[in-house]
């Protein structure tokens, strides 16, 4: 944790308010989110139990499986789902703008500009917590190998149509989520311990109703008192702030869920063993209303945490967008763009496994990401800058005496020096390159020595004209005040890896021809 | 019965001529070779390099960081002026480090294509990831092949037919500025080690191990092969009084010049301060370090070695100070700055990997933690820290660290597929800190 967390966080317990941890808005929160509240059974990784979904927060839609181990009704929970998530992805999908990418000539091999579309706005999924992405990455890992009837008649579990489907859009949804800075797939928690600094720990701020109460506790009550009751407090032996999920609490499992299950099974048993109309009517109802009372218990559990996400959607609204984030959006556009093109095209579903390029590649994007990031949300917004001044890695001051000077050689370039006197400690090694931002472009300075206490001295390398003379504007002048990173702004990009299909000796030779992708096979736990 | 003399000189020479040969001569496309600390790596790269010229085989050489490239040009040059040597480097300002202006037989370009036809080529692996050929090289040494990522050498492994991974398996593991648990367990890790999948690839490559260290002196050498090579050990290439370390002025009974005595008669030492939670850059240990050094360079040390009969005065460039993080490396400089010893290396493990100080002053990683987390814990970091001195090493270090280990199990989540390396950090630390118990000497500030 940096030093300005850590004092932040101090300020919060003594003042029993959580700290803002940022002046602006560091992802992007769409127009119209998929809000998505996963509940899922204890014991069984991957048996949902229910969920709440959608666009409206007034109106969200409920999706309950009664009983979770019935294959069938899990698979008419995901149909249901696809019915919520797939026109919501679609809606994203139709409206697009034409873009440029360059990309390498199959014919010439050479770097050529192309057309292509970019969709227009990208959907954007809220869970509430980081197990929520998780479960959002398994769901999508349980259904995009699924076969459909039309695909594969002879499939043992035939899958609803759609499902397949959206087992690809959630695993492109998770697999973006670890992109950092990305905002297609978001977790409430991370978003808002990512704004704000609470009196609590990083394990505790996983809780989003303890979240919230530091955030915006009721009036007359601390942070700590009001996320002490959040995380504990109880009614009948159960939780008035149910868990944001997936996980339920073993008491709402064990008091509630379990006999409202056993009723609903022992309905379902009745009523198959109904002898005529009559007691079939009558054994029809009560598992209607065994049912009906299951859906009322899961909404009961799901209900909150979705006011909570939306409350914590207010909340962060209310922060102006930082500058950089727009940019990084239209990386999570091209990304959407291009699953979308990828489905549209046929492809198969992403495979179990990456190659060692795809991993490769993936990872250099994800450092690569990382690092603007960290550079980006300095950049635009001054509290983070001023944990990295704190932190010896920018500092800012005022320009006190610019002499002009030129680089030796048959054509002097313009090397002036500029004296800043700062009152922070920057890790200036020998020749250290520093940074700042002219026209949104970083300028870069190298550190000549100190001329006396706080008084440091840099010689401006670049951004300055091709003339003898430096261009107008672009060097510091007397009593500006600036600041200077040590941290690059941009980052190069990385080296181009061989294709998958030249995979050199070491790391295995060529993956093969590409076999495709089989369901799991079906073991008895899969019908019990 | 005594057991055969062992006599490290012919143990070496064996080890180095059968690496030499399955170079030369074996069949296999790669050589492993795992050195410990100081046991003659970049010796035996500079050989092999000189004997695969010496073939007639064009070699690439890829190196880690742009001073491991021209400390490699210049090792190559010392021992064969003759030999036409190419320096592959950035197009960055600086590229390169000045002396290699100095050798005629060197030539430096940006570009892969100038330096064609030439014996031997050097530059880093992030540097040979842009380079394009048509025809592979015919061999290759990978240096510092551990501390290599595995996309890293995906990056570079179609420019060679064949290679000799040289490296030290028990210093700091390659590492990730994002998570990538996803990958964890399979053969091709990006994050892994190159060798790891190299050898996850190619398990039947000849696997060699450089038996002696030549660095370390015969006070260190056991721990350090205890401690952190328990299954691979190996030997000083010195006995004990091969080596000494004098000091001319006599010790004024302070804590920090009890230390250097102690340090200077067993080759370890451990300075204590008292039990307290600090931030990283705890100002009284970082004092304690700056001070441990003004008084090394003060008291008019001496250091016989069997390199110089003579006593070599212990400078300034004979000493460092090494630390776990950039911010504490920086407050020792500056603490160093005020009691005028600025030019004294002062610097992060990472980047200590591969150096030789006669005296290193070590901040321990864990001193004044409050917790135990597995960058603190990670055994390659402890190990770079406590294996680069010719002579002694001295720990600055808040007591309490046993017991915050002890508090602080490893509790890292186990990863189905994945080599389990051994020792683990929190072993490795408890056998340093056992050994360090009976050279302690507490300060009170």
């Amino acid at each position: 944790m940096s030093l300005i967390a850590t004092l932040a966080r101090l300020e919060a317990v003594s003042t029993g308010r959580a700290r803002p941890a940022a002046t602006v808005r560091h992802r992007r929160l769409s127009d119209r989110p998929l809000v998505f509240v996963p509940l899922t059974t204890a014991g069984e990784a991957g048996a949902p139990l229910g969920a709440l979904a959608g666009t409206d927060r007034d109106a969200p839609r409920l999706l309950v499986v009664p009983q979770p181990r019935d294959r069938d009704l899990r698979f008419a929970f995901l149909a249901e789902l696809s019915d919520v998530v797939l026109p919501y992805v679609d809606s994203y999908a139709e409206s697009v703008e034409a873009a440029e990418r360059t990309e390498t000539d199959p014919e010439t091999g050479k770097r050529v500009k192309v057309e292509v579309e970019l969709c227009a706005d990208a959907p954007q999924l809220i869970v509430p917590s980081h197990a929520g992405v998780e479960f959002v990455r398994l769901l999508g890992r349980s259904m995009r190998f699924r076969r459909t009837v039309e695909q594969d008649p002879e499939a043992p579990y035939p899958a609803p149509p759609r499902v397949p489907l959206l087992g690809r859009w959630l695993t492109h949804f998770g697999e973006r989520a670890r992109v950092p800075g990305s905002s297609l797939l978001l977790a409430m928690t991370e978003l808002l311990a990512r704004h704000w600094a609470t009196g609590q720990s990083g394990l505790e701020d996983q809780h989003l109703g303890a979240l919230l109460a530091w955030i915006d506790p009721p009036a007359g009550e601390t942070g700590a008192e009001a996320a002490l009751r959040a995380e504990l407090a109880r009614e009948e032996g159960q939780l008035v702030c149910p868990p944001a999920g997936p996980a339920t609490d073993p008491a709402f499992d064990n008091k509630l869920l379990a006999p409202a299950i056993e009723r609903y099974d022992r309905a379902r048993t009745a009523l198959a063993a109904a002898e005529d109309g009559l007691q079939a009517d009558d054994r029809l109802g009560e598992l209607t209303a065994a049912e009906r009372q299951i859906h009322d218990l899961v909404l009961s559990r799901t209900l909150p945490t979705w006011e909570k996400v939306w409350a914590g959607i207010d909340l962060l609204r209310a922060l102006p967008e930082g500058a950089h984030v727009e940019e990084r959006w239209t990386r999570d556009r091209w990304s959407f763009t291009g699953h979308r093109d990828r489905v549209l095209a046929g492809e198969p579903p992403q495979p179990r496994r990456d190659d060692a390029v795809t991993a490769a590649n993936k990872l250099a994007t994800r450092e690569r990401e990382q690092a603007r990031l960290e550079a980006q949300e300095a950049l635009d917004d001054p509290l983070v800058m001023a944990g990295r001044r704190l932190a010896g890695e920018a500092f800012a001051g005022e320009v006190v005496d610019v002499v002009m000077a030129y680089s030796e050689g048959k054509r002097p370039s313009p090397r002036p020096l500029v004296t800043v006197r700062t009152d922070d400690r920057p890790h200036l090694g020998e020749r250290a390159k520093v940074y700042r931002s002219l026209g949104g472009k970083p300028q870069s300075a190298e550190f000549a020595g100190y001329e006396g206490e706080g008084l440091v001295v840099l010689r401006i390398l670049d951004k300055m004209g091709r003339g003898k003379e430096p261009e107008a504007g672009s060097v510091p002048e007397t009593g500006d005040r600036l600041c200077f990173t040590l941290f690059e702004h941009e980052q190069r990009g990385g080296a181009k890896l061989p294709d998958p299909e030249e995979t050199p000796w070491t790391h295995g030779g060529p993956p093969g021809e590409a076999a495709p992708e089989t369901p799991d096979t079906v073991t008895e736990e899969d019908v019990l | 019965m005594t057991a055969p003399a062992f006599d490290p000189g012919t143990a070496a020479t064996r080890a180095t001529d059968a690496i030499l040969h399955d170079t030369l001569y074996g069949t296999h496309r790669g050589v492993v070779v795992d050195s410990p600390p100081g046991a003659g790596k970049s010796t035996l790269v500079v050989r092999a390099a000189l004997e695969l010229a010496d073939a007639g085989r064009p070699l690439m050489v890829v190196a880690q960081t742009n001073a491991q490239v021209d400390d490699l040009v210049l090792r190559l040059a010392e021992k064969n002026p003759e030999l036409p040597v190419g320096r592959l480097h950035s197009s960055d300002a600086d590229p390169y480090d000045t002396a290699l202006d100095d050798l005629p037989q060197v030539r430096k370009s940006a570009k892969a294509a100038d330096l064609t036809g030439l014996p031997v080529v050097i530059s880093t692996a992030a540097k040979w990831a842009h380079v394009t050929v048509d025809e592979p090289w015919r061999h290759a040494i990978v240096d510092e092949a551990y501390q290599m990522r595995s996309d890293s050498l995906l990056a570079v492994a179609g420019l060679f037919e064949r290679a000799l991974f040289v490296g030290d398996p028990g210093q700091l593991d390659p590492f990730a500025i994002v998570g990538s648990e996803q990958w964890a367990g399979l053969s091709y890790d990006p994050s892994a080690s190159a060798v790891t999948t190299l050898l996850a690839h190619n398990p039947d490559l000849p696997q060699h191990r450089l038996p002696v260290s030549w660095r370390l002196p015969a006070s260190a050498a056991p721990l350090v092969s205890d401690a952190f090579y328990p299954y691979t050990p190996f030997r000083s290439g010195t006995d004990h009084g091969d080596r000494r370390l004098t000091f001319a002025v006599p010790s004024d009974g302070s804590g920090p010049d009890r230390v250097i005595d102690e340090a200077a008669s067993s080759g370890w030492g451990l300075l204590e301060l008292p039990a307290r939670h600090t931030p990283r850059t705890d100002p009284e240990a970082v004092r304690a370090v700056a001070t441990v050094v003004r008084r090394l360079l003060d008291r008019g040390g001496a250091a016989v070695s069997e390199r110089s009969p003579d006593p070599a005065p212990l400078t300034a460039d004979r000493i460092a100070v090494g630390t776990a993080h950039r911010d504490q490396a920086a407050a020792v400089r500056s603490a160093l700055a005020e009691l005028g010893a600025a030019d004294v290396t002062v610097d992060t493990a990472n980047r200590l990997q591969g150096r030789e100080y006669d005296v290193t002053v070590v901040l321990h990683p864990l001193s004044g933690r409050p917790d135990a987390t597995a960058f603190h814990l990670e055994t390659g970091r402890l190990c770079v820290l406590a294996s680069r001195h010719r002579q002694a090493c001295i720990m600055i270090c808040r007591a309490g660290v046993t017991d915050l280990l002890d508090d602080y199990p490893s509790t890292e989540p186990v990863q189905l597929g994945t080599v389990v390396k051994f020792p683990d950090g929190w072993e490795a630390n408890h056998t340093v800190l056992a050994h360090l118990a009976e050279h302690r000497v507490s300060l009170r500030p």
